[in-house]
């Protein structure tokens, strides 16, 4: 055999050598990925798992040491009780509306806002998106007390006489807010809208625009289709966040017992509080209840999400979200 | 009267002032003007009366209140800030492995993705205030935690001779594991939007020009993410210092309706506000330089 055959022998063996390391490290890396994020996954479902099993506990199991995930009885009493002393059906419809009332309107004035500071070149917009950022940067906190009494006293910027009217324990504080796209982490959504918009062509407004298209029309018949990813993201985190709120819930309504956030929090306290009921449930109790009422509260928001994740996911890949 | 013509440039820029105008009267009116009158209540006493308040002027005082007086603010302070601090880098490598992972092609992308959004929707809010309290979850919690924060993992990375300063960090980390992955949810969707903005033939040049898998990452995935590290970190600060779960929001929310009083609690919102802007400042100073922008 020749010097030159040998080498080529070799080499061969050498690529294929390297060929196979190739496809080895790809298994290996996919063994490995699925591990890993089966291990995450299971690490965020574990609260919600959690929080089931513990609602349909029966109340035996709770002190069975024996017992630890699974409950060896089962009971719908919890939901029962929750769906009861939270008032469900009333707090729920006052929840819902509430919210959507307050995201919709969010989405609208935050997608024009975001429309002006993305396809519009002025003076100073740069500035205004320096505004847009700090209202993000300062934590609601900042302005709660400000904000509380100017609602309380509320006048209109001096145009109704002293003492002004009290908007608190109706839904105009949250109107006003959100038609001014003010709301919790409005400026998030102002900067999603903008970055989108941004990224969308300019041949497509030309072309709205030669065929005769006035500037509202263009907006609402050729933008605004097409920025529907956007828009979605924005919908639900701001339906999501507002359904959370305590802050703004408690800042401007009085009678925020009649809301599923305040609802969730004190009726298990209530339940136990009420006497002769108490007696016949152990101190703990408290707990399994306030499970219950957890699912009961996030139910609403899982629907929601599983109803648009396919729309979400999409909106993920085709918004170029920030950039 | 007839109008002035106007030219397309500055019709063009009207309807952008148009536009933005909602921003703009919500900025002065419930932004702008509170912000000033916060200051203002931070330097006086205010009584609230039947036909509105009263606010007299005490100078200082309530700074001094705040931070000499009062035997919880400066502690709550210093550790929501450090706890920050720690979460920060933590979250960033965790949400942009993540995001890199979640961007390749596997059987079952759709529904991971869909789980590691599900946080966003489950822990913010009031049921994350209530996970806290609550006795059930806690015992079933800890229980998991265990198997990852125990002192066996600690002695084995001691005993891998890895700095005694790093291993506590580590340590650290993993006990946080479950808030790092719950505030990870929409880092993880700013950098997934951004890996998918870079162009493919970037990748495609790379390939013909034969260059492996990892140069690939370092030389482009990092540098064009990079704006997105910026991004994140600036969104982290603000989604941990502004979360209803945050010490210090705890703090000052319980404080203005019950001790210390409007004036107080004003000063300690104005501290936590300037002390939140110089973190900031701090890490776009330490990360813009290091940015890349593609144009």
């Amino acid at each position: 055999m020749s010097v030159a055959y040998k080498y080529r022998v070799r080499r061969i063996e050498n690529i294929k050598l390297a060929a196979f390391i190739t496809k080895c490290s790809g298994w290996i890396w996919t063994v490995v990925r699925a591990v890993l994020l089966i291990g995450l996954c299971f690490m965020i479902l574990y609260p919600l798992i959690v929080k089931f099993t513990s609602s349909i506990m029966h109340v035996d199991d709770m002190y069975d040491a024996s017992v630890r995930f699974v409950p060896r009885r089962t009971t719908l009493q919890q939901y029962r009780i929750a769906w009861e002393w939270m008032n469900y059906p009333r707090v729920l419809l006052n929840t819902t509306t509430l919210t959507l009332v307050v995201s919709l309107l969010q989405l609208a004035s935050c997608t024009i806002v975001g429309y002006g500071l993305g396809r519009f070149d002025f003076k100073g917009r740069n500035i205004v998106f320096g505004l847009v950022l700090l209202t993000l940067v300062v934590p609601p906190e900042m302005v709660m007390i400000p904000l509380f009494l100017n609602f309380r006293f509320f006048d209109l910027f001096g145009l109704i006489p002293e003492p002004g009217i009290n908007l608190l324990g109706s839904y105009w504080p949250f109107v006003l807010t959100s038609c001014t796209s003010m709301g919790l982490k409005n400026g998030l959504f102002i900067y999603i809208m903008t970055h989108f918009f941004r990224g969308m062509p300019h041949s497509l407004e030309e072309a709205a625009e030669i065929d005769g298209a006035s500037s509202f029309q263009t907006f609402y018949k050729i933008m605004l289709p097409g920025a529907k990813p956007a828009m979605i993201i924005v919908f639900l985190f701001s339906f999501v966040w507002q359904w959370n709120d305590r802050f703004y819930t408690d800042l401007f309504l009085r009678n925020s017992e009649s809301y599923l956030s305040y609802a969730l929090q004190t009726f298990a306290a209530r339940f136990s509080s009420n006497s002769p009921i108490r007696r016949q449930f152990p101190y703990h109790y408290g707990s399994l209840l306030n499970n219950a009422g957890m699912m009961m509260f996030m139910a609403p928001l899982l629907v929601l999400y599983l109803f648009m994740q396919r729309h979400f996911v999409e909106s993920i890949e085709r918004t170029g979200l920030v950039g | 009267m007839k109008l002035p013509k106007l030219g397309l440039t500055t019709k063009k820029s009207l309807k952008g002032y148009l536009y933005v105008s909602p921003f703009l009267i919500g900025f002065f009116a419930f932004f702008l003007i509170p912000l000033i009158q916060t200051v203002v209540f931070s330097l006086s006493e205010l009584k609230i009366v039947t036909t509105g308040y009263t606010i007299t002027p005490v100078g200082l005082d309530n700074y001094n209140t705040a931070l000499f007086v009062d035997p919880d603010f400066v502690p709550t302070l210093t550790n929501t800030v450090i706890n920050t601090l720690i979460d920060i880098p933590a979250i960033l490598i965790f949400s942009f492995f993540i995001a890199v992972v979640l961007n390749q092609k596997f059987r079952g992308r759709t529904l991971a993705r869909l789980i590691f959004f599900l946080p966003v929707i489950l822990t913010s809010g009031v049921v994350a205030q209530m996970e806290i309290n609550d006795v059930m979850n806690q015992a079933l919690v800890q229980d998991a935690e265990f198997m990852l924060g125990g002192q066996h993992f600690v002695s084995f990375l001691l005993g891998l001779n890895l700095p005694p300063a790093f291993v506590q960090y580590i340590v650290t980390v993993v006990d946080r594991i479950g808030p790092v992955i719950e505030a990870s949810a929409i880092p993880i969707l700013i950098f997934l939007a951004g890996l998918q903005s870079i162009p493919p033939d970037l990748y495609e040049v790379a390939d013909v020009e034969g260059i492996t898998g990892w140069e690939k990452f370092w030389m482009i995935t990092f540098p064009l993410v990079s704006p997105m590290i910026l991004t994140n970190a600036i969104f982290i600060i603000i989604n941990s210092f502004t979360s209803p779960r945050n010490e210090m929001v705890r703090f000052i929310g319980e404080n203005t309706w019950s001790r210390g009083g409007y004036g107080v609690s004003a000063a300690m919102a104005l501290l936590y506000f300037l002390s939140i802007g110089a973190i900031l400042a701090l890490v776009v100073l330490v990360t813009s330089r290091r940015v890349v922008y593609l144009e």
